[in-house]
């Protein structure tokens, strides 16, 4: 059992991934040589070469669509895009093509991708280095998006990941690369994709999140049960597409009380679909309105840190909002 | 204090009655829950009871007027108090303490100013007249369980009761109960109806237990006593055996009497012909085995069920004293035999599964049946209910209604029979449909129209 940091989760699975599969290449900006900006691609092109680490212009458009036209031609490639917020040069190749290729083809031409992008504010990135961008896929039916926000479940799903026959988006949150420490089984294991997983179990109020929220949220949650002894359970998506309905609901029945938390802007995010259905389907068991705790609505993670402060949920302002649902 | 008497609402359809009879004269004395006068509506005619003991000091609205419920029909005060001057014409039924009119107690000095003390319980009057907000949960709970939520302390905001608060609360009544005998009243543990156990509702590998009843008699079977264990002078030890009941015994006593003490029953039987749900089955067994799926029949004649159900959608229905409340959602009983007697775990949402959707749930809800790992909530709420007793053989029968539903269907024993058809003979697998039914909602017509349907959809069932 080894302890690792989310960083060196991925970079560590990302070499066994490239060790086992010869059909798996690297691509993206300054993933070479450099080993990408946050170093989680360190080592692979040292291990193996310039035709498997591929460094490509600053074109993310093209990393995905040669990515496409590689996946159609028996490659698995895994294309990072360096910062999410640089994926919508790209947005089209991915919901108009990789999305839709197996469906358009009936069935003949599936799109085994894997991209990989660091998301997410709170470190100091300003407004073009801190953008949650799920919302925009999680939309489109034919992507697995995945936010796993632990090593462990980092590790288990990237190895499902690049086993999928189909484009999976996989989120990592920057914030959480360094923070994030954890334990990291030696013996192989997979995590299904689809499975949620509830991090903190609990009893009186359900919360619903992914990312460096979840983290703040599991926080939060112990210093309610120290404080008022509402013991909330924390669930943690870690797929975001497909949903693990029945994980939630199971809690939400349990509980009749349920607040999602993310640190996308709330309007739209990924958190309102998730409401939507528990209104829809779990309306005879809620005790409470359904609530969300989310970023503001403005049109971009703040650059000065007070504000930036201000945009992120963090666990004092999960847990106003947490009390404020467990006395309703 | 003057007590006002409203016209009462006698339905929840019926909006206003007419005063049909006083059966006191002003100033005569009344009794609390005396009949005071006659009401007839549409519906019914009924005599409504003094809501309080007084003096009847006025009638507001004479014999032979109809008024709409909840209009102040008469006033009820202390001998010798005068008739309060602001009498409203209408009060809300479903306030709480809106009859009673805070009026002049010894004549004081009328209109001028309300007394002091008058102030708060107008404001509190004011508080119980809004409704008070109930979650949905808390409102599915209060039905389930017949809660009425103003007795129910609250502690959520504005004093909004939670379903915490309503634990504790049926927590409290239970115990209070359990104090007493006597059987717990909207204890939803349907379990009802003989054995369903079987190669349908069970693995081949778990055992039934032996036939529990027809005990190898030592003695002549002991006529039938009254519910008591045996009177005083007991019989040798060795002549008998008391088996104390189980919970699950008694409850399944209580609910099979009480279902034939309230539906009037009546049956109708037909024969459905299996062959093209066999070769179905036959062809899909292995694909859905790799998916990990046992494929039962059970699915098959849940899925026929729910076809029925949409056909005659009275079927899928419970009666009440006004009414007969049509369920727009298909949650269907089936019956899963247990060591100690029968549960019956509800599929919720039955026609929205597809065949393995449906086959997976069977097996799955029957397992946990088995390992006593049902939820509460999965063995409530049937809206229907299926039995296949046909597994001991047994080729017909007449199943007791799981109430509040209002029929079950019974599937008999498989069996190849030679019939009919087009003037030659052949062999066929058989299985005999028997439909009992409540009466009071279905009448032959739409109850044989249902079961053609279940059978019909058995026997049309499509190739692919």
């Amino acid at each position: 059992m080894a302890i690792k940091t989310n960083l060196q989760a991925v970079r560590d699975t990302l070499m066994e991934i490239m060790e086992r599969n010869p059909n798996v290449v690297v691509m993206g900006e300054d993933v070479g040589p450099r080993g990408g900006v946050f170093r989680a691609t360190q080592g692979l092109y040292e291990r193996f070469g310039p035709d498997r680490v591929i460094d490509t212009p600053l074109a993310e458009l093209s990393i995905v669509a040669v990515g496409i036209g590689m996946a159609l031609n028996g490659f698995h490639p895994i294309c990072e895009i360096q910062f999410a917020d640089f994926i919508f040069p790209a947005f089209n190749q991915i919901v108009n093509e990789a999305a839709r290729f197996r469906y358009r083809s009936n069935g003949a031409w599936p799109v085994p991708m894997m991209i990989r992008a660091p998301y997410g504010g709170g470190v100091s990135g300003g407004l073009y280095h801190s953008q949650s961008v799920e919302a925009f896929f999680t939309h489109v039916p034919g992507l697995y998006v995945l936010a796993p926000s632990t090593p462990y479940d980092i590790v288990g799903l990237m190895r499902t990941a690049v086993q999928a026959p189909d484009p999976v988006l996989f989120f990592e949150h920057k914030r959480l690369y360094g923070l994030v420490k954890g334990e990291v089984p030696d013996e192989y294991y997979e995590i299904p994709i689809g499975e949620a997983d509830v991090k903190r179990p609990g009893d009186d109020i359900t919360v619903v999140s992914y990312g460096l929220a979840l983290h703040e949220a599991i926080k939060a949650a112990d210093r309610l049960a120290a404080e008022t002894g509402t013991d909330a359970e924390v669930i943690d998506l870690r797929t975001l597409a497909p949903l693990d309905l029945d994980t939630i609901y199971a809690s939400v029945r349990k509980t009749g009380k349920v607040l999602i938390v993310y640190e996308d802007n709330l309007t739209g995010g990924w958190g309102a679909e998730i409401a939507a259905r528990i209104a829809e389907e779990m309306f005879e068991w809620l005790d409470a309105p359904v609530m969300r705790y989310a970023g503001p609505d403005v049109p971009a993670m703040p650059y000065s840190p007070p504000l930036e402060k201000w945009f992120l949920p963090t666990a004092d302002k999960i847990a106003a909002k947490m009390r404020e649902l467990a006395e309703y | 204090m003057a007590i006002l008497v409203p016209m009462p609402q006698l339905g929840e359809s019926v909006v206003e009655g007419t005063v049909s009879r006083w059966l006191k004269k002003e100033g005569e004395r009344v009794e609390k829950l005396e009949p005071l006068l006659e009401v007839s509506t549409e519906k019914v005619d009924t005599e409504v009871p003094a809501p309080a003991s007084g003096v009847l000091l006025k009638i507001i609205v004479p014999e032979g007027e109809t008024v709409e419920a909840g209009t102040v029909i008469a006033v009820i005060g202390q001998p010798g108090e005068q008739l309060p001057p602001n009498i409203p014409q209408k009060v809300d039924l479903h306030a709480v303490g809106a009859h009673e009119l805070v009026a002049s107690e010894p004549p004081q000095p009328p209109a001028a100013a309300p007394a002091p003390e008058q102030t708060p319980p107008a404001g509190e009057q004011e508080r119980a007249r809004r409704p008070r907000r109930v979650s949905p949960v808390v409102a599915r709970m209060a039905a389930e369980y017949g809660i009425d939520l103003s007795k129910v302390p609250g502690t959520g905001k504005g004093g909004r009761v939670t379903k915490k608060d309503l634990l504790r609360y049926i927590e409290t009544m239970r115990k209070e109960q359990a104090a007493e005998p006597a059987p717990a009243p909207a204890e939803e543990l349907p379990p009802w109806e003989q054995p369903g156990s079987g190669e349908l509702f069970k693995p081949s590998e778990w055992e039934p237990e032996p036939p529990k009843k027809p005990e190898p008699p030592r003695e002549p079977p002991a006529p039938p006593q009254p519910t008591r264990p045996s009177p005083a002078p007991a019989a040798r030890p060795d002549e008998e055996e008391v088996v104390p009941l189980s919970r699950m015994r008694k409850a399944i006593a209580e609910h099979m009497t009480r279902s034939v003490l309230t539906s009037p029953r009546a049956a109708t039987f037909m024969e459905a012909d299996l062959s093209r749900v066999l070769a179905h089955r036959e062809k899909h067994k292995a694909a859905f085995a790799r998916q990990g799926v046992r494929l039962t029949l059970t699915a098959y004649f849940i899925m026929a069920t729910v076809a029925g159900l949409k056909a005659v959608p009275e079927a899928n229905a419970v009666f009440r004293e006004d009414a007969i409340v049509l369920k727009r959602r298909y949650h269907i009983g089936m019956a899963v035999a247990v060591p100690d007697g029968l549960v019956v775990p509800v599929i919720r949402d039955a026609d929205e599964y597809s065949l393995l959707g449906l086959a997976r749930k069977v097996n799955e809800v029957a397992e946990r049946a088995r390992a006593g790992k049902l939820l509460p909530d999965e063995v409530s709420g049937s809206t229907f209910s299926i039995t296949n007793h046909g597994v001991f053989g047994s080729l017909f029968g007449l199943p007791i209604i799981n109430q509040p539903n209002v029929g079950i269907l019974g599937f008999g024993a498989l069996q190849k029979r030679v019939v009919v058809i087009n003037d030659a003979i052949a062999i066929r697998p058989m299985i005999y449909l028997s439909f009992v039914f409540d009466h009071r909602v279905l009448d032959g017509a739409n109850a044989d129209k249902f079961l053609a349907t279940v059978k019909r959809t058995l026997e049309e069932w499509p190739e692919e």
